[in-house]
């Protein structure tokens, strides 16, 4: 893979060789091994360049030129917490879990801190991330230093879970690497609503990596509400492995942050498995945002849908990058996928490569995307009706992104993002 | 190939529905050294006499293809090419200009016979003089045919008729000579040397293909043709097309291409380069039936082609009509630049890929003018173990206010060891730009196959009739002749892909 000069990935690799004896799990022979291949895979792979094909269109170059230093422990008093949505919740700060500021409820649920039982982890990390696959996934590997862990036993429905990570103001530009891991039993069931903020003025990097297996018949509801603050980067990754009859449903909003890229990449390995991936992008000015998507139809009778929206407005760039691919074992596909974008300003730019990738002959796979301004017919006919025109292009924009924000289920993780479109609408104005 | 329907049948019949245009012609031929040096280029521009820009333009290319890495992005597979073990020129032995058709070297006259050109058209291929002068028979359309065999241009028919109308369509090689300054002011221009590896290795070594020049506000009377056949063994086939649609004017061209039977793959690397100034209109149209390989994947043409027209005028229009049936490779991504305002882009295709076969094609659409419009319309049909991929561009500039794309790309399975993917970039710059693109994958549905196998059908001909309707947009795209001789194609590319 073609990398970015050296610099920024340099000083991301002396963090790892002065720390790696501090880590948490050093003394494990399995982690320190995992993580001294993950260092190599960084040290071979660089961060990506735009010559890679699955970076064309996001240049990390702001990201590689900034020198960023682990986080500081913190003693925080006033962390600006939203109210308590769901009925558990777990907050990290810096990319480590805080146990006091979080709510773990009833221990039906194994549910904690990652760094503080890793040698259950053994086995279970780096089995759906592989660092020699993907550089930032390498990364995530060798610096992680926390990251949530949940287990839900078969048949039990564990409800809501919210996963919020916040990054305080620091003086130094600071790099985080959560490690998420996250396994339904058969049966089980969890929704989980993850919010990621940070600092307004803090130049920060929130690298995290989800792994998540979804076991026979379980099913995972998983929203995310990504409102990093104005210098932030977010460069976010998901395994998803979901066997037969389960279900994955992601939803993801990009509206902060300066540049984010969204990376799913889901593996339909059972028959009759589901996985449902929508989202919305809200850009103004200044920021980049690139949702990237991988699914594997690996098994027959599999379904996935996708939709999602971006809307641009001021100097931005939105980046959607979707593909499909159906092995050959993986009859019967029913396979979708929608983008679409809407273009508020002269300035702003969109790319978008949906991709088919299909070795299997029965198969339904299709494929769409629009990109395009307001209507002008439809903006006339609200403004005819007496609607001021500002008031009319909100209306319009909400409607373009009603029918992607209602495939979330009704409930809280609905309200938390139509909240989180409400706030971003408020910061533009 | 020139469209003549009849002939299909009876070659067909006569090869038992095996690659009908698997024949050899046993003439006697004059080759270059193999391999690919600096020399070589000098060898090849010494004879065709070029004159020293041409020469120095070529080594230029030369100089820029060794630098060069071949690409590997595209979804194809194959054994690394040796490009010393080629030859990169071979001509038919001509002496003097033929009195009558029994003067001319049988073996060309058979393949002429075999493609199914008529024997007036025949002699005029053949250069046999005087001929060319009457109308064709039958009172057909007639339809201006420029054959290349290997390297070379052979001969090119109804010249003189054409010459009436301030029309050019001659060899290339022919045009350096009789229209420099045309060449030299637009030779490159679109697909400049340096465009990628392949097009810089044809201008390195290009050894013949067309030239077209529709002048000012003529529309060209007839259609006009260009036919390729690479028949030498171990030669490399590098045309070079250049058309100019001067302001007003209206051309339609089509393209065909066969080659032999061989068990070892060749190299057939062209450059096209449509001009369309304002108001002017281009139509091309390919029919590519270059040998595909045998069921196993021996053998086959490499088919790497760089195709790419320029909208240059205001309202001038680029329609790129393929049907890409044959080689064993298909690389290949017509495109056009819209740089006039109002200009309009079009993309027609229909790829099949059946037992071996992989195709990589598509299309780019550059928006740069305002008011710029462009449709693109994508068959890809695999069969056997065929892959078969949409490669396409959809790129608007912030200066193209108000244009408009519209991508439909349909692809169809035939059998589950085969491949179709889609591979579409869209990248938008202007706010007030509107671009839409669908694509589809599915298979032949088992009601529509059982519906017509209950009328009687059999399951070829159902598979066939299916097909055929799958395509149908494309098709009529396609002037008339050639569309009723790919109807036929379609049906041969599939034969045993189903059962």
């Amino acid at each position: 893979m073609s990398k970015l000069a050296p610099g920024g990935a340099e000083a991301l690799l002396r963090r790892y060789e002065g720390l790696s004896s501090r880590l948490p799990g050093a003394r494990l022979p399995w982690l320190a091994s995992l993580r001294a291949a993950a260092a190599a895979a960084f040290r071979a792979q660089g961060l990506p360049s735009r010559r890679a094909e699955a970076w064309r269109y996001t240049d990390l170059r702001p990201i590689a030129e900034v020198e960023f230093a682990e986080p500081l422990l913190s003693v925080t008093a006033a962390l600006p917490l939203p109210a308590q949505r769901l009925p558990r919740r777990a907050v990290f700060v810096d990319g480590r879990f805080r146990e006091g500021l979080s709510e773990l409820g009833d221990n039906d649920v194994a549910l904690g801190s990652l760094a503080a039982d890793l040698p259950a982890a053994e086995g279970r990390l780096g089995r759906l991330a592989r660092p020699e696959d993907h550089p930032l996934t390498a990364l995530n590997t060798a610096l992680f230093e926390d990251g949530l862990t949940v287990t839900v036993p078969a048949g039990i429905d564990a409800g809501g879970l919210e996963l919020s990570h916040f990054v305080l103001a620091a003086e130094r530009p600071l790099a985080c690497h959560p490690r998420h891991l996250i396994r339904l039993e058969p049966g089980a069931r969890l929704l989980l609503l993850e919010s990621a903020q940070g600092d307004v003025a803090t130049r920060y990097l929130h690298n995290p990596v989800f792994e998540i297996e979804i076991a026979e018949g379980a099913s995972l509801v998983h929203v995310r509400l990504q409102q990093e603050g104005e210098a932030g980067f977010q460069l976010g990754t998901i395994y998803a492995r979901i066997e037969a009859g389960g279900t994955y449903d992601n939803f993801t909003l990009n509206a902060g942050g300066r540049l984010v890229r969204n990376e799913i990449h889901a593996v339909l390995a059972g028959p009759e498995a589901a996985c449902h991936m929508n989202g919305a992008q809200l850009l103004r000015d200044g920021q980049h945002a690139d949702t990237t998507t991988v699914l594997d139809h690996a098994a027959p009778d599999c379904r996935s849908r996708q939709t999602y929206k971006t809307v641009l407005s001021g100097r931005s760039r939105g980046v959607f990058q979707g593909r499909i691919h159906v092995h050959q074992v993986a009859q019967r596909t029913d396979g979708y996928q929608m983008n679409q974008a809407l273009l508020l300003s002269p300035e702003a730019e969109i790319d978008s490569k949906p991709q088919l990738e299909i070795y299997a002959d029965d198969v339904k796979c299709s494929h769409g995307a629009t990109v395009g301004a307001l209507d002008a017919d439809q903006l006339f006919y609200l403004r005819a009706r007496g609607i001021p025109e500002p008031v009319a292009r909100t209306m319009l924009i909400d409607a373009f992104l009603q029918d992607v924000v209602d495939t979330i289920a009704e409930g809280p993780a609905r309200d938390a993002v139509a909240t989180a479109i409400a706030d971003w609408w408020r910061g533009r104005a | 190939m020139p469209a003549v329907t009849e002939t299909v049948e009876t070659v067909q019949a006569a090869t038992e529905g095996a690659y009908k245009w698997g024949f050899e012609t046993d003439i006697e031929m004059e080759f270059a050294p193999k391999g690919l040096n600096e020399d070589i280029v000098r060898f090849i521009s010494a004879k065709k006499n070029e004159p020293a820009w041409l020469l120095e333009w070529r080594l230029k290319a030369f100089a820029i293809w060794q630098k060069m890495a071949e690409p590997l992005w595209a979804a194809v597979s194959y054994p690394p090419i040796d490009y010393q073990d080629a030859y990169y020129y071979a001509a038919p032995k001509q002496t003097t200009k033929p009195k009558s058709l029994d003067e001319v070297d049988p073996e060309l006259l058979k393949t002429y016979a075999k493609l199914g050109i008529p024997l007036k058209e025949q002699a005029i291929l053949a250069g046999v003089e005087g001929a060319g002068d009457t109308p064709a028979d039958g009172g057909r359309m007639p339809i201006a045919v420029d054959a290349v065999f290997d390297s070379v241009s052979v001969a090119t028919s109804y010249k003189d008729r054409l010459a009436k109308e301030g029309i050019i369509f001659c060899a290339i090689s022919e045009a350096v000579h009789e229209h420099p300054e045309l060449v030299r002011q637009y030779l490159g221009t679109v697909v400049p040397q340096g465009d990628n590896f392949y097009a810089a290795l044809n201008s390195a070594v290009f050894t013949d293909g067309s030239f077209v020049y529709i002048p000012k506000g003529v529309r060209c009377p007839m259609e006009l043709s260009t036919y390729f056949r690479i028949n030498a063994k171990s030669t490399g086939q590098f045309e070079r097309t250049l058309i100019i649609a001067d302001e007003g004017s209206t051309v339609s061209y089509l393209e065909g291409c066969t080659a032999p039977m061989r068990d070892e793959n060749q190299l057939h690397a062209a450059v096209v380069e449509l001009v369309a100034l304002d108001d002017a209109s281009i139509k091309y149209s390919t029919v590519q039936n270059w040998y595909p390989g045998d069921a196993e994947g021996r053998g086959g043409i490499f088919n790497f082609v760089t195709k790419r027209a320029q909208c240059r005028g205001r309202r001038s229009k680029v329609s790129w009509t393929q049907v890409e049936t044959g080689s064993a490779i298909t690389w290949k991504y017509p495109s056009c630049v819209l740089l006039g305002d109002d200009s309009v882009g079009e993309f027609y295709s229909v790829a099949i890929t059946n037992n071996r076969q992989q195709a990589d094609t598509g299309t780019k659409m550059i928006h740069v003018g305002k008011r710029t419009r462009s449709t693109i319309i994508s068959k890809g049909i695999s069969a056997g173990r065929g892959q078969n991929t949409y490669r396409g561009l959809v790129r608007v500039a912030p200066t193209a206010t108000a244009a408009r794309n519209f991508t439909q790309c349909d692809s169809l399975l035939i059998g589950d060891q085969c491949g179709a993917h889609t591979v579409p970039y869209i990248e938008n710059r202007c706010m007030s730009a509107w671009t839409e693109h669908e694509a589809t994958t599915s298979r032949i549905a088992e009601d529509q196959l059982f519906y017509c196998r209950q009328r009687g059908l059999s399951e070829e001909d159902a598979v066939g009739l299916i097909v055929n309707g799958f395509c149908r947009e494309v098709l009529k795209e396609l002037p008339m002749e050639f569309a009723v001789e790919a109807q036929k194609l379609l049906q041969i590319s599939l034969e045993g892909s189903v059962g």
